[in-house]
Parts: structure tokens; sequence; C-alpha cells
């Protein structure tokens, strides 16, 4: 027969201050380990976002950011002219032949500068390629003006580049028009121009990259063929937007989640010794109530069974405690570096039912393993020595 | 010493729950003393800057480069000593997804680069050998102890910001001057890229990453910047020249949330060990509230019992933190040694040491204070009647 449950959560109640205790250091690890999650999710989502199914970038091959990447005019010219790719309103293909570059702006901080991405792109068309950018102050940029839009990230952290006031770079001073969010896509870090006005201000010849749309994804292969095919694209290669983005973010996510993961590990370590230690006080304690259960008639694995959920609750209430207070991590924004681009990318912790499931997994293994050997000692008492409380 | 007896014979009393107590403290401390360590990896490069060395970049941002042509320029600079300069390579070699195939590789000019920079120790016959071959590189010890090269062995990589094969042979390895150096690098010769560069991207050729500036006077450092930075002015390519503790500074702050999030993380580490350890001395005290009382009836004050609680508190921390930091140092060059990329230089131990027994006293002496208050504060009469 089990012991009732109530045993065991009234047990809990009796030592208030260690079964606190163990449970906020359960809760921290849980903590710790979701932040980790979610940082590794929002960083994903956000690269993710950043690209579209149907788009293409075009790279050079071997490039492994768009940074990195060299296009020439006249291939950007020939890859436009493909018939898969869409046509705006106008009749325009929906292409955009994009200038990356990075530059050093103050941050608002004053901590220093951070690397920006400033994007040339082509201004008819880029709209029409990126759907998520939406203009939420001031206007978009004019084609052949030395105007630009930024990202809200951006926005809200370096100096000068509020709406209406200007910026200088590659010698000519940039007037922001206009503030763009993309739902909280990469291109929120990012600075937005004319893309000839960017190449003759930072004096370059060459794109970095071509992103068109195709009028429909099942159109690939063809594309893809037609791009093979053709001698003069040789050097380079088309590449699912999607995918392109998140491979970018690969390296950072990598290294977040092994520092991250190393460091929960240690400190689950910690707390499952926690865990360990209450329970073993916890059975010592009650070595002649243990007796009388057992003399009662209530079997070893009935104890054991106890003993265990006792842990149990102690891990499930600390793993909720740690999860709800992870869930406010949402309201924070991390900019930091990406190895891919070098350059700064803002994004925000994000949480999913995964991340909760896994969790709480994390959580209840804690609470068994600190659990289980206790509840073996336990278990494992005489009857007669156990009533003498030896 | 007799206090100290009856501190040792009580902190052995319960042996399990001491080393249980005594193990979670030594791995949190260990993980606190890894962070740590982590954390001054990162300043150690700003640390170990030479103040006599200037680093002259294009205004606008490090991935653009500066026409060669500023080498002669630079050198008319009056209190300029030495002018080198330096690219940034990138490329990509055997799995670029491992972080052991990541290491700096550097176009450098051949014949002065080593010269400036001392502390890369190159013996003399291999950097004769490198300046004789255009594709001759010399690499740090822990990258060719890392990926086994040795002299006259070919590294072979594809370029991504230079595009194209680029072989280049081993002539030689370097080692650090100290242990702050970094012992990672390739470094090669920038003629074999710009010979390549003028072939295939003419428009690129001519051109290097940084300039690095070795001045006479390092008191000087901020004039002779201001006088390079506007001898340049309205031209095609704009300087910004700093001196090279603030250039790595700069390098830092792009990492100022990652540092920002380890030390955070570091005292949510010390905040577990405070649960643990107050959870056990809690306990404790607990069990032991009849015998405290005893010691009052036999005259004891309340900072003798204060005494007893700190002094098991602290003798656990301690021995915990001890063996924490005993381990940490090993497990931390072993780190190195396994990804020598990520971490090229490990910065002095003391300060670890100095943090992780600050932090495992001050866990110490807190986890026994509300015991010990607690334990002062009670009536004797009411410890005599406690029933557990």
């Amino acid at each position: 027969m089990a012991i009732p449950l109530s045993y065991s959560y009234r047990n809990l109640w009796t030592r208030k201050l260690t079964t606190l205790l163990t449970l906020i250091g359960i809760a921290l690890v849980v903590f710790v380990y979701t932040a980790v999650l979610m940082l590794d999710n929002g960083l994903k989502k956000t690269l993710v976002a950043t690209g579209s199914d149907d788009n293409l970038v075009v790279l050079r091959k071997s490039a492994t950011s768009d940074v990195l990447s060299i296009l020439d005019r006249d291939s950007a010219r020939l890859i436009a002219q493909f018939p898969e790719i869409a046509r705006n309103s106008e009749g325009k293909p929906v292409v955009s032949s994009d200038a990356v570059t990075i530059i050093n702006l103050d941050k608002i901080t004053g901590d220093g500068m951070g690397n920006v991405i400033v994007r040339g792109v082509t201004p008819d068309t880029a709209m029409d390629l990126r759907r998520q950018v939406k203009i939420t102050q001031g206007r978009n940029f004019e084609s052949g003006k030395t105007e630009i839009i930024v990202g809200t990230s951006i926005a809200k952290r370096y100096k000068g580049t509020q709406l209406g006031q200007k910026i200088k770079f590659a010698s000519r001073d940039w007037e922001v028009v206009g503030i763009f969010n993309a739902e909280k896509s990469g291109f929120e870090s990012e600075i937005w121009g004319d893309v000839d006005q960017m190449m003759g201000a930072f004096n370059r010849q060459a794109y970095s990259t071509v992103t068109l749309r195709l009028a429909d994804i099942k159109q690939f292969p063809a594309f893809q063929s037609r791009f093979q095919s053709e001698p003069r694209l040789n050097a380079f290669e088309p590449k699912n937007e999607k995918k392109y983005f998140e491979d970018q973010s690969q390296g950072l996510g990598t290294f977040l989640k092994v520092l991250g993961l190393v460091i929960t590990i240690i400190f689950s370590f910690g707390a499952m010794i926690g865990a360990m230690i209450t329970m073993y006080a916890s059975v010592s304690n009650r070595t002649v109530e243990i007796g009388t259960l057992r003399s009662l008639g209530f079997k070893r694995r009935s104890v054991l069974l106890a003993f265990l959920l006792e842990a149990l609750f102690i891990a499930i209430i600390g793993g909720l405690l740690g999860v709800f207070l992870a869930s406010f991590l949402q309201t924070i924004t991390i900019s930091t570096i990406n190895f891919a681009t070098f350059s700064d990318l803002a994004f925000g912790f994000s949480l999913s039912a995964s991340i909760v499931v896994s969790s709480m997994i994390f959580a209840v293994i804690m609470g068994i393993i600190g659990g289980f050997l206790p509840a073996v000692r336990a278990a494992r008492l005489q009857i007669v020595g156990a009533l003498r409380g030896e | 010493m007799k206090f100290f007896r009856l501190i040792l014979r009580n902190t052995l009393r319960h042996k399990l729950r001491t080393s249980l107590t005594i193990l979670g403290i030594a791995i949190a401390i260990l993980a606190f003393a890894l962070l740590r360590m982590v954390v001054g990896a990162f300043y150690a490069g700003v640390d170990t800057a030479a103040v006599d060395r200037l680093v002259v970049r294009h205004a606008v941002s490090f991935i653009f480069s500066l026409p060669i042509s500023y080498m002669d320029k630079l050198k008319t600079v009056p209190g300029v000593e030495d002018v080198t300069f330096a690219s940034w390579f990138g490329g990509v070699y055997k799995d670029p997804t491992k972080f052991e195939n990541f290491f700096a590789r550097l176009a450098v000019k051949p014949d002065n680069f080593f010269k400036v920079y001392t502390e890369f120790q190159v013996p003399p016959d291999q950097f004769q050998a490198f300046l004789k071959e255009r594709n001759a590189a010399i690499v740090g010890k822990e990258t060719a102890k890392k990926h086994n090269l040795k002299i006259g062995d070919t590294v072979s990589m594809k370029g991504d910001i230079y595009p194209g094969n680029w072989d280049f042979v081993v002539r030689g390895i370097y080692k650090g001057r100290d242990r702050s150096v970094d012992e990672t690098a390739l470094i090669f010769n920038w003629n074999y890229l710009n010979e390549q560069l003028q072939r295939d991207f003419p428009a690129r050729a001519n051109k290097i990453g940084w300039y690095v500036v070795k001045v006479h006077n390092m008191n000087e450092s901020a004039q002779i910047s201001a006088r390079i930075d506007s001898f340049f002015k309205n031209s095609a390519a704009e300087t910004k020249t700093e001196t090279e503790k603030a250039f790595n500074q700069s390098f830092i702050s792009m990492y100022s949330s990652i540092i920002t999030a380890m030390n955070f993380i570091s005292f949510v580490i010390v905040g577990i060990i405070l649960l643990v350890l107050a959870n056990t001395i809690a306990m404790t005290a607990r069990e032991r509230t009849t015998e405290y009382a005893v010691l009052k009836t036999l005259g004891f004050k309340a900072r003798h019992l204060t005494g007893l609680i700190s002094g098991e508190s602290l003798m656990i921390s301690m021995l915990g933190g001890a063996i924490g930091l005993f381990f940490a140092i090993p497990i931390a060059k072993g780190f190195q040694t396994a990804f020598p990329t990520l971490f090229p230089i490990l910065p002095d131990p003391k300060w670890t040491i100095i943090w992780g027994s600050l932090a495992a006293f001050a866990v110490g002496i807190l986890s026994a204070l509300f015991p010990a208050i607690t334990v002062s504060r009670m009536r004797i009469v009411d410890g005599l009647r406690h029933i557990d």
C-alpha cells in the first residue's frame, strides 16, 4: 500500500527554511538553464525571421557572409534578367543588389563603439523583397539622395541615428529620414540607404550580394539549373535566404549554448547536492517515524516512493519558479557581436513550449537524482533499529 | 586551540553531510574560478598591449583597407620609429565549424613585423628561411601542436575575404615571450597575397588592413596619433589612430553583453553556494539547539557560540574553496590546450585565487550569520526544551 501523498508534502512544511533554501537553489539552476535555451531560441528566431522562404541570396562561393561577398555589376544585371524572378506591381523584377559594409558608431551609453551593418539596397524593390520591413517613423529614403533609414535596435543604441539627425561616414553626411522595424529580425540591427549612393561614397565598384524573390518557390530547381549552366556566374551560388541566415546564427549560437550549458551542468551539481543534503537530513531526523511506518505494514517500496516524492515536490515547485522567473527575461534585448558578420546584432530571450517542457524535465531529473540515495537509505532502515532511533 | 578541536569534531559529526557540502562548494568555486578566468582571458589582450605601439586603421571601420602608399608618409611623421602593417586574411581551414580550426591568419610586412612585435619570438634561421620564400608562413607554437604542423608542411586554405586557394609552407614556429602572448596565429608574407590580387582583383591590390606604428617616446602617443590623423584628413581614406591598448579594448567592447552575462552568472554561482552551505549550517544548528543551551548553561557566551558556528561554516567553505581552486587551474590549462584558439591567453591565476578565496570566505561568514544570531538570542530554557 502506498503512503498518502499528503505525508510527503506536509513533511516539507515542517522544515520550512531548509525546504525553501533547497527550492531556491533548484529554481536558480532552472532559471539559468531556461535562460540559455531562451537565448539560443531568440537568436535563431531573429536570424531565421530575417530570411524569407521564397527569397534567394546570391553570394560568391566560399563567402560565409554578405560582408565578405563580392558580386560585380555585370553579373548582377545578368541575374536580374532570369525569368523565374517575381515581378512587383509596376512590373519590375523583385531584386535588390546590396552593398554591405560595416561602420563604427558611438554607443549612446558611452562605452565605446560598435560595428553596425550598412546595407545599400535597390531603392524601388527592396521593400517588395523584404516584406517584414515597415517604416514606423518618418518615411523611406529617396533614390539618388544621401538619405538613410535606421533599424529600431540601432536607433535605440547609437548616437546620431535618431530621426532627423545626421551621421557622417564615407566623407558624406547622411540624413536619417526614417526608422523601421522588421518583425524583430536581424534587419532591425542595420542601416539602409540607396545602393548607388553608398557605392559612390565608399568608392566601391562591386555589390556584395544579389537577393531576389522567386515568383513561385517550386521554380527553384529551374532557377538553379539555369544559374549553373551560365558560365559567367560560375563564381557565385544562390542560397535559400532563410537557410543562409540560419547558418549565420551558428557560430554565436554554439558559443552561447556551449558556454551556457557547461555552466548549467556545473550549477545542477550544486543544486542536486543541496537537495541530497536536505533529503538525507530529513531521513535521519525521521528515523523513528520511518520505523513506525514500516511496523504499520508499509513496504520498503512505499517508503522509498514517499521520500522520492518529497524530493520531486521540491524539484517541481523549484522548476516552476525558475521558469516563471525566466519568462520575465522576454522583455530584455541583448546585443552582441555576431561572429559570422562581425557586427552588432540585437536579439531577445524567447520562451517556447518545448523549452518549458525541457526545463521541467531537467528539474525533475535533478529532484530524482538528489532524492534517490536518501530515499534508498530510508527504505533500507531495519524496523527494530529505526524504532530505537539508531 | 580547544575551540578549534571542538569545531573540528563538530564538522566531522555528520561526515556524509559535511563531505557533500564540501563537494558542492568545491564544484561551485571551480565554476566561479573558471568563469573569472574566461572573463580575464577576454581582457588579457588589453593588459598586455604594448604602450609604445599605435594602430592606424581606416576611419570608417576596420573592414576598409588603407593604401600601401601611406607607408612612406607615416615614416616621415615626427616621433615615429618604425612602421609595419598587417592584413586580416580570414580564410577557411579544414572544417570551419570547429573552434580549433579558427585562428588568426595575418598577411604582414615580412622584413620588420617581428621587429615591431618582439613578443613573437622566431629563431633567426627560421626567420631567414621565411624571408626567402614567397608563400612561407610562421605559425604559433600552439597551432603547430594542435594541427601537428612541422617545418616544411603545407597549410592549404580557401579564401573567403580573398577568394581563391592559398597554400602556405610552414618555415618557422614562433613562441611567445611570456604566457600572455597569443601562440595560435599564422603569419605570412603580404607580398604573396598582393601578387595574387594584382592578377585576379587588381582593384583590391596594394591595400593593407592596418598600420602599426612604433613610437620613440610613448608619452607622445597622443600627439603622434593626432598628427597622423590630421595628415590624412580629407584624403580618400581617412585614418583613425589609437594606442594598441585602446584598439584591443574596442574589440572587447563588442562582447560587452556576453562579458556582463558571465560576470552576472559568476555571482549567481556564489548565491547557489551560499544556499547549499546556509542550508547545511542552519540544519546543523537546529539539531544542536539543546547542546548550545547546555553550553550556555555552562557559562559560554554568545560570542563563543557564534565562533563555534561560524568556525564550522568557514572551515567547510574554505576547504571546499581550496579543493575547487586546486582543480580550477589544471582544468583551465586543459581547456586551453584543447581549444587554444578559444582562449589563446590565460590570465594570471593569482587573481582567480584571490577572488575564489574571497567568495568562499564571504559565503562561510554569511551562511553562519542567521543561525548564529538565532542561537545567540535563544533563551537557555527554550533551548533545553527544544525538540527537533
